[in-house]
């Protein structure tokens, strides 16, 4: 059995973001990370961040993740890194961790804390052939084609007009790839007008009020029939068949929840948050004292809140470990929520606020 | 290969080229990237056939959540292709059904 201070489950931008606060304030801290590559989804987005200054705005996501792998490397004497290691269990019973490295070597580590960074994972919408191969996640492609530098296929139809898809059809448009258009249920585009603004001048066709009826193809993907959606949701028109070997599937995401059902944490479902998440306190602690939230896990927002969410998560983790005083922990404190309500200010920020409102408990002691 | 030659943003460096095999096959990758990567590089989109409607599976999430890609690998079975680091001389096979679990040695 191992051991270690602080357990940081996920090596994406909230988890690394806990690691690097937990050990910079003295912890010893193991981050276990189930990819071949740390930085989670950062590593392959190739577009400038939004926000402020601290959040690294004007800096594109892989050169963030390569900021947050020379603040691991300062700490590299308190944080050891598991890659390509997939926590599977949590025993509730004796706080036990279980985890597997590759395909079959498992290990068990009992953490003092725990900190869930475990991301999301991506929605799918049911249409048949829908598992044809061909039929890829938009963040499938973007590891290909960003990560690893192959070529996810030579026209494609994607799915979706939210910031995922409008922002991955012009990153393979930049790759080389034909986009036959982008397809959106809805009458609005709903990423920022930014990305949308960039896909049509690239002369991407973007189908609102346009669903997918059906992949075609026998064995793999050789086209998609679409159709137009009336003012009621129904069908109006004729369908039309797109031409294309994959179609790129970017309808949303939803927290990866499992680890904390199973710690027994108190679970809700918050449909401004995409799906199930955590209960929390107002320092992202779950219902159980010795496990923290951070980033998509707790809710689907974007990396920039990701990376303070963790910077709280590792922040709570060290104070509980006797690592700092009340002094220097509320100043910190109180300088990470400051951040946050900044990034999630405004307009734009008001369903994640509202979300926020009903994930949240605000303190566990009553 | 299938790579992407030119790159406005990115600029990809790969690691040692290896030979391993699919099918029987021959093929080139780089060592240390994902099977599934290499596989869709060599132009192959068919990873699996399932148990039970015998339906074609290919790369889906790249996350190693969804067990689209679950390939045979080395005689082992069930291997999540694109979280798995492609070595010398691997032998990569569709798989079929559930797979066998290979005997103790």
């Amino acid at each position: 059995m191992r051991s270690t201070e602080v357990m940081v489950i996920g090596g994406g931008p909230a988890g690394l973001s806990a690691a690097v606060e937990a050990a910079s304030l003295g912890c010893q801290v193991m981050v276990v990370d189930s990819d071949l590559k740390l930085g989670g989804q950062l590593i392959k987005q190739t577009h400038k961040f939004f926000g402020s200054k601290e959040e690294h705005a004007g800096t594109r996501g892989f050169e963030i993740a390569d900021i947050l792998f020379r603040e691991l490397d300062e700490n590299k004497e308190r944080i050891q890194v598991l890659s390509n290691t997939t926590a599977v269990g949590y025993y509730k019973e004796d706080g036990v961790v279980s985890c597997v490295t590759g395909e079959d070597e498992y290990f068990r580590v009992k953490p003092q804390r725990v900190i869930m960074a475990t991301g999301a994972q991506e929605k799918m919408i049911p249409f048949p052939n829908n598992d044809l191969p061909g039929v890829y996640g938009a963040g499938a492609v973007q590891t290909l084609m960003n990560v690893y530098g192959v070529m996810p296929g030579k026209r494609v139809l994607m799915v979706g007009a939210g910031n995922i898809g409008l922002i991955v059809s012009y990153q393979m448009k930049q790759a080389g790839v034909d986009i036959a258009g982008i397809v959106e249920f809805m009458p609005h585009v709903g990423g920022y007008w930014v990305h949308a603004a960039k896909d049509r001048r690239l002369g991407i066709p973007i189908y609102l009020r346009h669903t997918i009826l059906e992949a075609l193809g026998d064995r793999f993907v050789t086209g998609a029939v679409i159709q137009e959606v009336g003012a009621k949701g129904g069908l109006v028109g004729e369908p039309k068949k797109i031409d294309c070997d994959v179609i790129c599937m970017a309808v949303g995401l939803t927290p990866t929840c499992e680890l904390l059902w199973q710690a027994g944490c108190e679970m809700t479902f918050v449909p401004e948050l995409c799906g199930y998440v955590a209960k929390r306190d107002n320092q992202m602690r779950t219902s159980i004292p010795t496990i923290w939230v951070a980033g998509d896990a707790a809710g689907i927002e974007e990396a920039s809140s990701a990376m303070v969410e963790g910077r709280v998560a590792g922040l709570n983790a060290a104070r509980s470990t006797g690592h700092l005083t009340d002094t220097e922990f509320d100043a910190r404190s109180s300088l990470y929520w400051k951040r946050l309500s900044d990034l999630r200010a405004g307009p734009v920020g008001e369903k994640i606020r509202y979300g926020i409102s009903q994930a949240c408990c605000g303190s566990w002691e009553v | 290969m299938d790579l992407i030659k030119e790159h406005p943003i990115l600029d990809f460096q790969h690691g040692k080229k290896v030979k391993f095999f699919f099918d029987g096959a021959a093929m080139e990758g780089f060592e240390g990237e994902p099977i599934a990567a290499a596989l869709h590089a060599n132009g192959v989109v068919i990873y699996r056939e399932t148990p039970q409607m015998k339906r074609p599976r290919g790369f889906f999430c790249a996350i190693g959540k969804c067990s689209s890609c679950f390939m045979v690998v080395d005689g082992v079975p069930n291997v999540r292709t694109c979280v798995t680091a492609l070595a010398e001389g691997m032998k990569v096979e569709t798989q079929r059904g559930k797979g066998l679990v290979p005997a103790l040695s």
